[in-house]
C-alpha cells in the first residue's frame, strides 16, 4: 500500500486512541473532583498529569491556576489547543479524510459522524455543560471505532498500520500516566506511608483497570500490583508488556527489505518486558524504568517511520 | 423568443406524462411531513457519509453539501435508447477526431474545419503530435451534457472530455432514493447504475500498454482539499484501486512507480482527475506541485496510460464544438442523432454582426471558460453588463460564441418546502474502452433559483436521481 496511506491510517487510530486516553483521565479526575475532602490530591494529581503529557505549558498560557474545571475544560474542548480531546477528533477524522478510499465505509462514517457530532457538542455547550457526559461518550466512540475497525477491516496491512498506530499509542499513554504517579510506585511506599486511596482509584480508573485489579488480585491496593498489573500483566489490554506484545506481532505482518532493525527492537522490547520480573523494575526504580521505556518507544515510533511511512522530514 | 419551457412531469395544468404517471400517484398520496422529514433526513446522511464538497478558505471539516432534490427525473425507455445511441455515437467521432488531429489531419486536410481554429488552440498540445496510445482512445471518460429544448428535442450542450465530475453524486443520490423511498423501486422497473465502477475499471484496464497482463490502475487526485476530492476517494475505494497524489508516484528509466510500504510498485494506468497542465512540471507548468517530473517521457514512450489521454481539451472546446455533427459525417459517414444547439461563431463577420444586434436575446460564453463562469445570458443582463459584453466581443472576437437563450426543460422540484418547476439538464457519463458503453440515465442537475438556467454546483446548482425505466 501507499506509505502515504499507511501514514494517514497510523496518525488516525493514534489520535482516536489519544482522545480516548484523554478521556479516561479527565473522567477519572472529575469522578474524584465529585468526592469530599479530596481538593489537594485532586490538584497535585492534574498537575502531575499535565506535566507527564507535556501540557502545562500550553495550560500555562491560557489560565493562572490549575483549576480542576478549568484544566478539565482545556483538556476536553478546547479549539486552539492540538492536544485537547476536540482536536485529536479532528486529527483523526482529518487523517481519515485523506485516506477514506482505504476505510471501510462504516469506519469512515463513524469517525466522520463522531467530529462532525463532538464540533457541534463544544459549539452548543452551556456554561456548565456536563464534562462527565462528555468524556463518557468519546469513550463509547472510541470504543466503536475500535469495534469497527475490527470488525469490518481487511486483514491486510491497512489494519496492520492501524493496530500499530493504536498499540503504539496506547504504551505511550500507560507509560505517561505511570509516570504521573511515579512517586506512589516507589519501593517502599508499600510498607511505609498508607497509600493515598484517592491517588489509586484516579490512576486505575484511568486505565481501566479497577475491576481487573480486584479481579486478578482479590487483595488490597498495593504499589507493588499496581505496577505489575500495569507494566508485566500479558492478560491485561493496556499494559505495557499488551501493547508491545501487539506492536511487535503487527510490525511482524507489515515488515520489508528495510525494516529489520526495527522488528529486531520491537521484538526486544518485548521480550524484555516478557521476562521481567517486577523485583527488577522496583530495583532499578520504577521512575528510571519508565523514562527509558518511553525513550525506547519514542525511537521505535521514528524508526518505524522512516521505514514504511512518510519520515518527518518529507512530510 | 424564448418559448415555454417543455415540462418533464406535466404535459398540461393537470395532465402527467406517462413515464410519471406512477410516481405521481404515489406522490399525491404522500403527507407533506413525510416528505419534509425525508428531505431533513437526506441532509443529515449525507452529512454523515461526507458526500460534500471542500470549500477553499473554510474550516475543517466544514465541506459543504450538493442540495439533493428528492423529486425524480424519469425518462422512459425509447427516449434513453434512442439518447444513448447518439451518445455513443458521437463520442466515437469524437474519438476518431482527437487521434485524426494528432496524427495526419486529414479532416483539417478535407477543409471540414479551418486548421487554425484547431493548430493555433491553447489546448492543442503538440507534444502529442504522433503519439500512439492504446485503441486509439483519448476521452475514455465523457461527460456529455444535454439539455432538452421547448420543443421537447434533446439537443447537445456541451461536450466534457478533459477531466467530467459528478458521477458519484449519479451513483450516491441512487443509493439515498433507495434508502428514503424502496417503496417507489418496487413499484417501478428502474434500471440499476451501480455497475458504473466495474465497467469503468474494466475499461481502465483495457487500455494498459500492451504487454502487461495484470495492469496496475491508480487514480490520480491533486488532494483532500480539492472540491471534487469525494469523488476521487469515492470511485477509487469503489474500483479497489490506490487514491495516489502527485508525491506518491516518481519516474524511473521511464516508468512510473508508486512508493509503498513495500518499496516502489510499477503503475500502469493513470485515471487522472487533474488537468493537463498540472502533470508534469517539466513540460507543462513548472510551478505544479501536483504533477510527476517525468509522466509526459514515459507516457510518449508507451510505458503508461494516461485517462483521458492529454490533448483531450482540443475537441471540447466551445470553438470546435460547432463542427462536431461535421466529425460525425467526416468520420463515420452517418448523420448525427442527437443534434447541437445552434451556435453563431462570433470570429465570423455575418455570426458577429447578427449577434452584436441581438444580445438581448442571447446567451455568450467564453470559449475556454467553464462552471457557467464568463457567460452574458441576454435576457436577464443589465444594460450595462450587455455593453461591457459587446466592448469585449469587439476587442476579441474569437473568444467568444453565441447561442439562443434555451427555454431548458422544468421538473418538479422541492423549493421552500412546495413544488414548483426548476430547469434541469443531463449529463450521462460515455465510458470508452474495450467497447463504448453508458450506465442508464447520469446526473441530473437542477437550477434552484427560480427562472435560472445555470445548473452548476458551483453556483446554487442541485441534483436529482435520474430514472431510465424499462419498462
Amino acid at each position: 500500500m501507499l506509505s502515504r496511506t499507511a501514514d494517514h491510517l497510523y496518525w488516525m487510530s493514534r489520535y482516536i486512541e489519544r482522545a480516548e486516553s484523554l478521556a479516561r483521565l479527565v473522567d477519572a479526575h472529575y469522578r474524584m473532583s465529585l468526592l469530599p475532602h479530596s481538593g489537594a490530591t485532586l490538584s497535585e494529581s492534574l498537575r502531575a498529569t499535565m506535566t507527564a503529557l507535556h501540557m502545562s505549558d500550553a495550560y500555562a498560557a491560557k489560565h493562572e491556576a490549575v483549576e480542576p474545571r478549568a484544566v478539565f475544560e482545556f483538556v476536553s474542548l478546547d479549539r486552539d489547543y492540538g492536544g485537547s480531546i476536540l482536536s485529536c477528533l479532528r486529527a483523526a477524522r482529518e487523517n481519515a479524510r485523506a485516506v477514506r478510499g482505504s476505510l471501510t465505509s462504516e469506519l469512515w462514517v463513524t469517525l466522520n459522524s463522531t467530529w462532525l457530532d463532538a464540533r457541534s457538542l463544544a459549539a452548543r455547550r452551556s456554561a456548565n455543560a456536563d464534562i462527565g457526559q462528555f468524556v463518557e461518550w468519546v469513550k463509547e466512540r472510541s470504543h466503536l471505532t475500535r469495534g469497527v475497525t475490527i470488525g469490518t477491516m481487511l486483514r491486510d496491512e491497512a489494519f496492520h498500520f492501524t493496530r500499530i498506530g493504536t498499540f503504539l499509542e496506547r504504551a505511550d499513554s500507560t507509560a505517561r500516566i505511570l509516570t504521573a504517579h511515579q512517586t506512589d510506585l516507589m519501593p517502599g511506599a508499600d510498607a511505609g506511608t498508607v497509600p493515598d486511596p484517592y491517588q489509586w482509584s484516579v490512576l486505575l480508573r484511568a486505565l481501566s483497570a479497577f475491576e481487573v485489579y480486584r479481579r486478578v488480585y482479590r487483595d488490597v491496593i498495593t504499589p507493588f500490583k499496581v505496577a505489575q498489573l500495569l507494566i508485566l500483566r500479558d492478560d491485561m489490554p493496556r499494559s505495557l508488556l499488551r501493547c508491545c506484545k501487539e506492536v511487535y506481532s503487527n510490525l511482524k505482518s507489515v515488515s520489508n527489505e528495510q525494516s529489520a532493525e526495527t522488528l529486531r527492537r520491537a521484538g526486544e522490547m518485548h521480550a524484555m518486558l516478557h521476562f521481567s520480573r517486577m523485583e527488577e523494575v522496583t530495583a532499578q526504580g520504577v521512575p528510571q524504568f519508565l523514562e527509558q521505556f518511553l525513550a525506547r518507544l519514542r525511537d521505535l515510533g521514528d524508526r518505524i517511520a522512516y521505514d514504511f511511512l512518510v519520515p518527518p522530514a518529507e512530510a | 423568443m424564448v418559448g415555454k419551457p417543455y415540462d418533464e412531469m406535466y404535459s398540461g395544468a393537470t395532465s402527467v406524462r406517462a413515464p410519471y404517471r406512477r410516481y405521481a400517484e404515489w406522490l399525491s398520496d404522500q403527507p407533506a411531513e413525510r416528505l419534509a422529514q425525508k428531505r431533513a433526513e437526506a441532509d443529515a446522511l449525507f452529512h454523515r457519509v461526507g458526500i460534500t464538497f471542500a470549500v477553499y478558505g473554510q474550516e475543517e471539516g466544514a465541506e459543504r453539501l450538493i442540495p439533493f432534490d428528492i423529486v425524480p427525473r424519469v425518462l422512459p425507455l425509447e427516449e434513453w435508447i434512442r439518447l444513448e445511441t447518439g451518445l455513443k455515437q458521437r463520442v466515437r467521432a469524437l474519438n476518431a477526431f482527437i487521434h485524426d488531429i494528432y496524427h495526419d489531419q486529414q479532416i483539417l486536410k478535407a477543409g471540414v474545419i479551418p486548421a487554425e481554429q484547431v493548430l493555433c488552440n491553447s489546448q492543442y498540445r503538440p507534444e502529442m503530435q504522433g503519439v500512439d496510445v492504446p485503441g486509439g482512445i483519448y476521452a475514455h471518460i465523457a461527460g456529455i451534457d444535454i439539455v432538452r429544448d421547448d420543443a421537447g428535442e434533446f439537443r447537445v450542450l456541451e461536450d466534457n472530455l478533459r477531466v467530467p465530475s459528478g458521477v458519484s453524486y449519479m451513483l450516491e443520490n441512487r443509493k439515498m432514493m433507495m434508502r428514503l423511498f424502496p417503496e417507489l423501486f418496487s413499484e417501478h422497473s428502474i434500471a440499476p447504475v451501480d455497475h458504473y465502477p466495474d465497467v469503468l475499471l474494466d475499461n481502465l484496464r483495457s487500455v494498459a500498454p500492451t504487454g502487461v497482463a495484470d495492469p496496475t490502475v491508480v487514480l490520480l487526485t491533486a488532494g483532500a482539499h480539492n472540491s471534487a476530492y469525494f469523488e476521487h476517494a469515492f470511485l477509487a475505494q469503489q474500483m479497489g484501486i490506490e487514491l495516489v497524489e502527485g508525491q506518491d508516484l516518481f519516474v524511473r528509466d521511464e516508468a512510473v512507480f508508486m512508493r509503498t510500504t513495500q518499496g516502489p510498485q510499477r503503475v500502469d494506468v493513470i485515471y487522472r482527475r487533474i488537468d493537463d497542465d498540472f502533470l508534469d512540471p517539466l513540460v507543462f507548468r513548472p510551478d505544479s506541485m501536483l504533477g510527476i517530473p517525468g509522466l509526459l517521457a514515459a507516457y510518449r514512450a508507451g510505458r503508461v496510460t494516461i485517462a483521458n489521454a492529454i490533448g483531450t481539451g482540443v475537441a471540447d472546446d466551445k470553438s470546435i464544438y460547432p463542427y462536431v455533427p461535421e466529425m460525425i459525417k467526416f468520420y463515420l459517414g452517418q448523420s448525427p442523432i442527437i443534434g447541437n444547439v445552434h451556435t453563431w461563431m462570433l470570429r465570423k463577420p455575418d455570426d458577429q454582426a447578427y449577434v452584436l444586434t441581438h444580445l438581448e436575446e442571447l446567451v455568450v460564453k467564453e470559449v475556454h471558460g467553464a462552471g457557467g463562469y464568463g457567460m452574458l445570458i441576454g435576457p436577464a443582463a443589465s444594460k450595462a453588463e450587455i455593453e461591457r459584453f459587446r466592448k469585449q466581443i469587439l476587442a476579441t472576437p474569437e473568444r467568444y460564441i453565441a447561442q439562443p437563450t434555451l427555454a431548458l426543460s422544468t421538473c418538479p422540484t422541492f423549493a421552500d418546502s412546495r413544488l414548483a418547476p426548476r430547469h434541469i439538464d443531463l449529463r450521462p457519463f460515455v465510458l470508452s474502452g474495450r467497447d463504448v458503453s453508458i450506465v442508464p440515465g447520469g446526473l441530473t442537475r437542477v437550477a434552484l433559483t427560480e427562472g435560472s438556467l445555470v445548473v452548476n454546483s458551483s453556483q446554487g446548482g442541485g441534483t436529482k436521481d435520474t430514472w431510465v425505466l424499462e419498462s
